[in-house]
């Protein structure tokens, strides 16, 4: 039988891939990617316990709707921005863009 | 009726001169008519009042065993009460008399002298201040009170003698004085300190009823070094050997200036000192000692320094300081009405031949040296008259005011000390002899043809005159009404004349002034012959004893030098190694903390999550509500 426990450890899961992609990915699009995973883990905890919690509403499905569409506008402009990054800097790994410190 | 309440309001005196400061100062310095109208009406006024307190002490029979003393509290706090008043007794009446007087014709002078000159209203102002600290320091009734005035007459001192402020001789001159008497103040106000503290008031009356009780209890030790620290105000404030050097500079100073101050009132403050703390002096035998010979070798040593100088106003002050030793002598064998008496004496006459000089220069305001006078007498016949005055006033020539109070200060001295009765008639025959110097060089001999001399104004010759009739009759008016039985400390003194001193005084000025009138009248010795076969002698005096040279060699070699030690531990210590050490420790401590803040975002977020783990570890571990759910629920 499939539980609230198995869905809360993918979410888990999922979000530990994410923590350690932003943590570790050598490249600003990769960090970005990891975040977006990172999103979805909540989401996936939102719905669980909506699900399992108070099914006879849908207040975390409609919680991780509006995530979702945020998550999508937070890709546009970060990506823009990568993109400028880019543009200016001629690169995209995180390590060289360290101008800010003392 | 007017004598009752001049001495029941004796405190008007010097208020009056201080309200005159105030207007004119703040209000009329820009109009000089009226300032110097105002400050005349009120030192009139002062004097008038001073004069109904002379003939009321008369009247009521004040002496100096039961003065009158009227006073207010000013500062009571626990241990320690100071009060402001006025102490009325014979000799404060003769001070308060004597400064008004002078104050006044000084004035009235003043309007000659300074006419047209831009600070006009600005010198009035100061004349009036000065009236006023003098006035109040003469009638204090504590140390306390004494000491401000003392501190206000030095201020003015100052003021004075910088009056020419963008002449840099008369602003150094000013600083001079200033820090010199500085010095003695300093001691004079560790000597009050003292007294505070062994007797527990500074109270005038309950001083002198409280030290004969301390000396027998406790000797005499630690008082005499007390007098002796009171006693260097007046060194430094009347002039004495070693802090002489600021009153020859201060002639810096306007010439009525230097009347005023640095010949007849200011000066004598510190003589005033000891003979108002004479209870104290008196009974240290140690203390009068040095009093005495402080004294006999000023008189000495300026009178020598006073042989060679040439310009006017220098012999002068030189022959001040002098004076001023004979009076300190006087307060050391411990004659307080000599030395009284020649103060009051000595005032008229030295005012006299300051004023006479201030005629002279007013005539000729291109140079003070005297041998580029000459001839005066011709067309100064006043001036020449008053200057002839003060010197047989000041030789001590009968039947002139200065022949009584010296024959007075020589006969106490010569029952005292032989040898301080030597130095004082030696310096008496150089006083004569110098004085002639003045008199012949100037008045006498041909005239010069470049100078074109004119005699003083009305204005500078009223005082002239009113001054040269005391200076005449000064003397022998007090002497022949008992001047002995008012201002006296103890026993009323009858000395008399006692013929052998006062014939070897007589004589021996005569001879002075006839040597003086060989060398430099009929030229019968020639001066610079005998300046060349003297010339240690000479060069010494006339560099006044390499005194300045000594101090600034003492101050360039010690003060400057352990400044420059002081300079060198500073650098070395203070901010080689303190400073250093505290300023390197911030930036090594922030070098390491520096290293965490590198730029880059991973790590950032990694600390932002390890940092977040921990706030929950924490949350979870010690807060007692999750510590109840984690213990029970699992």
């Amino acid at each position: 039988m499939i539980g609230m426990a198995h869905f809360l450890t993918v979410a888990a899961i999922v979000f530990a891939i994410g923590l350690y992609g932003v943590l570790t990915k050598r490249t600003i699009i990769g960090i970005l990617m990891s975040i977006e995973l990172m999103l979805n883990a909540v989401n996936i905890n939102l719905i669980t316990f909506s699900h399992f919690i108070t099914p006879e509403a849908l207040t975390g499905q409609v919680f991780a709707i509006f995530t979702i569409t945020v998550a999508a506008a937070e890709v546009a402009v970060g990506l823009a921005m990568v993109f400028r990054v880019y543009h200016d800097r001629n690169t995209v790994h995180a390590a060289r863009l360290d101008e800010m410190h003392w | 009726m007017f004598n009752q309440y001049a001495l029941h309001h004796a405190w008007l005196i010097p208020l009056l001169p201080a309200l005159a400061f105030i207007f004119v100062g703040f209000f009329l310095r820009r109009l000089p008519a009226v300032a110097g109208f105002v400050s005349i009406c009120m030192s009139l006024l002062s004097f008038i009042l001073s004069l109904g307190v002379g003939y009321g002490l008369i009247a009521r029979q004040i002496t100096v065993d039961n003065p009158l003393v009227q006073k207010i509290p000013w500062v009571s706090i626990a241990g320690f009460h100071v009060d402001m008043g006025t102490y009325i007794d014979p000799i404060s009446a003769m001070m308060l008399v004597i400064v008004s007087l002078v104050a006044l014709l000084v004035q009235i002078y003043s309007l000659g002298y300074m006419r047209g000159d831009n600070g006009f209203g600005r010198f009035f102002a100061y004349l009036s201040l000065f009236a006023a600290s003098m006035l109040g320091l003469v009638i204090a009734v504590n140390f306390v009170q004494l000491f401000v005035f003392w501190e206000l007459v030095g201020l003015c001192s100052y003021l004075l003698i910088g009056f020419y402020f963008n002449k840099v001789s008369a602003r150094e001159a000013a600083k001079k004085a200033f820090i010199t008497t500085r010095i003695g103040d300093f001691g004079l106000l560790i000597g009050i300190l003292f007294l505070q503290i062994l007797f527990g008031t500074l109270d005038f009356q309950q001083l002198a009823a409280n030290v004969p009780t301390y000396v027998m209890q406790h000797g005499t030790a630690l008082l005499t070094i007390v007098a002796l620290l009171i006693f260097l105000g007046p060194i430094g404030k009347s002039g004495q050997f070693p802090l002489h050097v600021w009153l020859p500079d201060a002639m810096e100073g306007p010439t009525p200036v230097s009347a005023l101050i640095h010949a007849a009132t200011m000066v004598v403050a510190g003589v005033y000192l000891v003979a108002r703390a004479f209870f104290l002096f008196s009974v240290l035998p140690d203390a009068m000692a040095v009093i005495a010979w402080v004294g006999a070798f000023t008189a000495c040593f300026a009178a020598s320094i006073a042989f060679t100088q040439r310009d006017i106003k220098r012999i002068l002050a030189y022959s001040t300081i002098s004076q001023l030793g004979y009076m300190m002598l006087a307060l050391g064998v411990g004659s307080v009405t000599a030395s009284m008496f020649h103060l009051m004496t000595h005032a008229f006459f030295k005012a006299l031949m300051f004023l006479a000089a201030g005629a002279v220069l007013h005539a000729l305001p291109k140079n003070n040296d005297i041998f580029a006078m000459g001839g005066l007498r011709h067309k100064m016949p006043v001036t020449f008259a008053a200057m002839t005055i003060g010197v047989l006033a000041i030789s001590g020539i009968p039947p002139f005011a200065g022949f009584f109070s010296k024959d007075e200060i020589l006969l106490a001295v010569a029952q005292v000390s032989m040898p301080l009765y030597t130095i004082a008639v030696v310096t008496s025959f150089m006083t004569a002899f110098y004085m002639a110097r003045l008199l012949i060089v100037v008045f006498c001999g041909e005239e010069k043809p470049e100078n074109q001399p004119h005699e003083a104004p009305l204005s500078m010759r009223i005082p002239l005159i009113v001054l040269g009739i005391l200076a005449v009759i000064g003397g022998y008016i007090p002497y022949a009404n008992n001047f002995g039985d008012w201002v006296r400390f103890g026993a009323a003194v009858h000395e008399g004349i006692d013929f052998s001193v006062a014939a070897t005084s007589t004589v021996l000025a005569i001879l002075a002034m006839c040597l003086a009138w060989f060398i430099y009248g009929n030229g019968m010795v020639r001066s610079d012959k005998l300046s060349r076969r003297f010339s240690i002698f000479y060069k010494v005096s006339f560099h006044k004893y390499y005194i300045d040279e000594l101090y600034l060699w003492f101050n360039h070699t010690f003060v400057d030098g352990f400044g420059k030690i002081l300079y060198w531990l500073e650098l070395q210590f203070i901010e080689g190694i303190l400073i250093k050490v505290a300023a390197s420790l911030p930036v090594k401590l922030g070098n390491v903390v520096r290293k965490s803040q590198n730029g880059n975002l991973q790590w950032y977020g990694l600390v932002m999550f390890g940092a977040m783990i921990l706030v929950v570890v924490w949350l979870v571990l010690l807060n007692p509500l999750f510590n109840g759910v984690a213990g029970g629920a699992y």
